[in-house]
């Protein structure tokens, strides 16, 4: 297999035939934001947030969609890159029902995370405060729709991994969101298989586990990619 | 199907045609339509009965002829003469010749140039032996049995031929990516899920002269090593979908889609698929998700189609006047065609023209035409009492040319350059009554609403953009609005994930280039320039 050798923020970074920009840059312990991809789930380019700069290319390129190539010279932090990740993160909190202080995964939430570290101390935007759902038909898993980004890591997780696809994206625009089956209950879905990993990928607190205290919300989509490697090897721990 | 029958059928309608003292023919598109043009074809057709005139004056539907704010349309083929506002009560002037008409020197038709619509007004498009008669499927015939695949395709590149869907790709060039492919399966689709506001040009050729579209896509599976072809159609232009079923079912029955087409060996299926009305299925790999059952929505490029496009089958989508344009290329070689219209991008091109302007309908110019010919003198220009303030090209995507730069010729790269484009081919027409924020905030207002909602910067953004626009309108804006809007505009133009969000800035932008005055007396002196928009605390008219 050929390797690659491109420069990523002015570091030397190799990387394998195939991988992203945004794999590359994470093995060699580069940050870059992100809130759709997750390691061992097929990529949307759906939160715009990993979005770089290439060297000879007028536009900016996602860094999770966007093969290395060999030589390619990548700037993933410029100001004009930070200002446009600010304001996606601030279209995100005025787009929802985010509010912190009363959600379950304080202190372990991905969006909650990335806005303090682009430094998005205030929303310029007028906050949207949608009317929307919460279903907690389900037996130890609740859906709230307040806190949903829309990143369908969790549609992805049911349908590439588990191989159930209960869940899915309806509506369109602003009215997209989340769906059970054909827009049923949770609790009424005879395609869940109540696996969990829908509720493990979620970066924030739309999906959580019923009657767990905050303390006990954090999240890790880490084992998508142990579970990858597990059927290949045929290895289970 | 074999080239002597097609030869002799050809003869045969036209004798046939040519025999009779009159054919009279209704336009059956739907414009005219809703005008009442049904109801003129039932009085015409009684009419003739009631005269006795039954083998010698023939009632026929026909395509659209282009003045629909006047129809319904009528053209009496022997005198060569256009009726327009005709009644039912005037079937027995029009049968006589004796009722008021126009004649092809009208203003309206002068400065046109008629290929795509060639047929409109004289063939029927439920008719197979129309078009056959008009010389339709000769080309095909041309494609399948005397020209091989790389000589179409060099046909179509250097006749200069560039996608009429708006972004203006070379065609020949698509094609040829489609051809270099090597796989056993290939696919051809149509784009006909024309979705602009106040644009009907493609469905107006799938009503009016469905089986040159269908020749197209013929010649382009031939061409590019495909066996299947779909067109992707609109739920809500039903009229279009029951021509194009028509036109298909007798193109099969006479071998020119299907099985062993003109007894040779090449196979090409075509399939209808009807959209569901999503703007984004426009989109060519949102379309492509639609057709195999997915949620419309686009998908990351590249893989380009031409490469892994319709279930990862290299497939060529070229929209509905892209294919209709083919047939007549092929028959009258590169050379012809490259003479017509702009010398980088030669041909014609179909405008939607609507709005204040005295002529409105279909037109069919040489690209290149400017602005200033086709409204004026084309569509008769501005009505008087009424002021030119600007024309919107290019519909949600484009953007709005103000009087000063009326010169424009209407081309794929000077469009850009002024800030507006192409597109499909909107041409709306709007005077001073009209505000142009307002107009800003509408076509914010579709983007907002038909934004598929996958990535964030479209469907946030949109809701963000048209909610300062409408904060404006209300004459509640503040004056950091319009850098708000910039940095906004700025953002979904650079990290919208497929066209729909990287233009919907676009109205916006154009209108803060060219009516910047206005956005500054709503947000500072809180008044509408145009006395449209009602500012807040203001009393109602």
């Amino acid at each position: 297999m050929s390797v690659h050798t491109l420069e990523i923020d002015g570091r030397m970074v190799t990387a394998l035939e195939g991988e992203t920009i945004l794999a590359a840059a994470e093995d060699a312990g580069i940050f870059i934001p992100k809130l759709c991809a997750v390691e061992g789930l097929s990529a949307p380019g759906a939160c715009r947030l990993c979005m770089v700069e290439i060297a000879g290319q007028n536009k900016l390129r996602a860094a999770c969609l966007t093969r290395a190539a060999e030589g390619m010279v990548v700037r993933t932090e410029t100001s004009a890159l930070r200002e446009q990740r600010k304001l996606l993160v601030e279209l995100l909190l005025a787009e929802g029902n985010h509010v912190c202080s009363v959600c379950v995964v304080n202190g372990y939430c991905e969006l909650q995370s990335l806005a303090a570290a682009l430094d998005v101390d205030h929303v310029r935007f007028t906050p949207r405060y949608p009317a929307r759902t919460i279903d907690l038909s389900h037996e130890r898993f609740g859906l709230d729709h307040n806190r949903c980004i829309l990143c369908t890591r969790c549609v992805r997780a049911c349908d590439e991994i588990e191989g159930a696809h209960t869940l899915d994206v309806a509506g369109r625009g602003r009215t997209a969101r989340i769906i059970t089956d054909l827009a049923e209950p949770w609790g009424h879905s005879e395609s869940c298989t109540g696996c969990g990993k829908c509720v493990r990928t979620c970066p924030t607190g739309a999906l959580f586990l019923k009657n767990k205290p905050a303390a006990e919300m954090k999240k890790d989509s880490g084992f998508i990619r142990q579970i990858i490697a597990a059927r290949r090897e045929k290895i289970w721990i | 199907m074999t080239p002597q029958i097609l030869a002799r059928a050809r003869e045969a309608e036209q004798d046939r045609q040519s025999r009779l003292r009159d054919r009279i023919l209704c336009c059956t598109v739907a414009g005219c339509l809703s005008s009442g043009a049904g109801a003129v074809r039932r009085s015409l057709e009684q009419e003739v009965e009631r005269q006795g005139l039954g083998g010698a004056v023939e009632i026929a539907g026909t395509g659209c002829m282009g003045l629909c704010g006047d129809g319904p349309l009528i053209r009496s083929s022997k005198r060569d003469l256009i009726y327009s506002k005709v009644a039912p009560g005037h079937a027995p002037a029009v049968i006589a010749g004796a009722h008021p008409a126009m004649t092809a020197d009208h203003p309206f038709y002068k400065g046109q140039r008629r290929l795509v619509l060639a047929n409109s007004g004289r063939a029927d498009p439920e008719r197979i032996r129309d078009y056959i008669a008009a010389g339709g499927y000769e080309a095909l015939l041309q494609a399948v049995t005397r020209m091989t695949p790389d000589e179409i395709i060099s046909v179509i590149r250097r006749s200069g031929l560039r996608g009429r869907g708006g972004a203006g790709y070379p065609a020949g060039l698509k094609w040829e990516l489609v051809a270099r492919q090597k796989s056993p399966v290939k696919y051809v689709v149509c784009n006909a899920d024309e979705g602009d506001p106040g644009a009907f040009m493609n469905r107006s050729v799938l009503e009016g002269d469905p089986h040159r579209v269908l020749e197209g896509m013929v010649i382009a599976g031939r061409a590019v090593g495909a066996q299947q072809g779909f067109i992707y159609a609109r739920g809500e232009s039903p009229l279009a979908i029951e021509r194009l079923q028509t036109a298909i079912g007798q193109a099969r029955n006479e071998r020119l889609c299907g099985e062993r087409i003109f007894d040779t060996s090449f196979n090409f299926r075509i399939d209808l698929r009807i959209g569901a009305g999503a703007y984004v299925c426009g989109e060519e790999t949102a379309l492509i998700a639609s057709i195999e059952g997915g949620r419309g929505q686009p998908r990351p490029r590249p893989p380009y189609p031409p490469e892994s496009g319709l279930w990862g089958a290299p497939t060529l989508i070229n929209n509905v006047e892209t294919f209709a344009n083919v047939p007549a290329i092929v028959a009258n070689g590169a050379e012809w065609f490259s003479k017509i219209g702009a010398p980088a991008s030669p041909g014609t091109k179909i405008f939607a023209l609507a709005g204040r302007v005295a002529r409105t309908g279909l037109v069919e110019v040489p690209v290149g035409t400017s602005l200033q010919t086709i409204i004026e003198d084309i569509g008769g220009g501005v009505p008087e009492g009424y002021e030119f303030k600007a024309a919107q090209t290019g519909g949600p995507a484009g953007g709005c040319i103000p009087a000063s730069a009326l010169g424009v010729p209407m081309d794929y790269d000077s469009l850009p350059a002024i800030g507006t484009m192409m597109g499909s081919g909107g041409l709306i027409v709007m005077d001073s009554s009209t505000c142009m924020v307002d107009i800003a905030r509408f076509f914010m207002e579709f983007c907002m609403e038909e934004s598929c909602g996958k990535c964030v910067p479209c469907r946030a953004g949109t809701v963000q953009m048209h909610s300062i626009l409408e904060r404006i309108t209300r004459g509640e804006g503040d004056p950091r609005d319009i850098a708000r809007l910039m940095e906004l505009a700025d953002l979904l133009q650079n990290t919208s994930a497929c066209g729909l969000g990287i233009a919907a800035p676009n109205p916006v932008i154009s209108t803060l280039r060219y009516f910047r005055e206005e956005y500054e007396s709503h947000i500072h002196a809180r008044r509408c320039p145009a006395a449209r928009c009602r500012m807040h605390g203001e009393a109602a008219a």
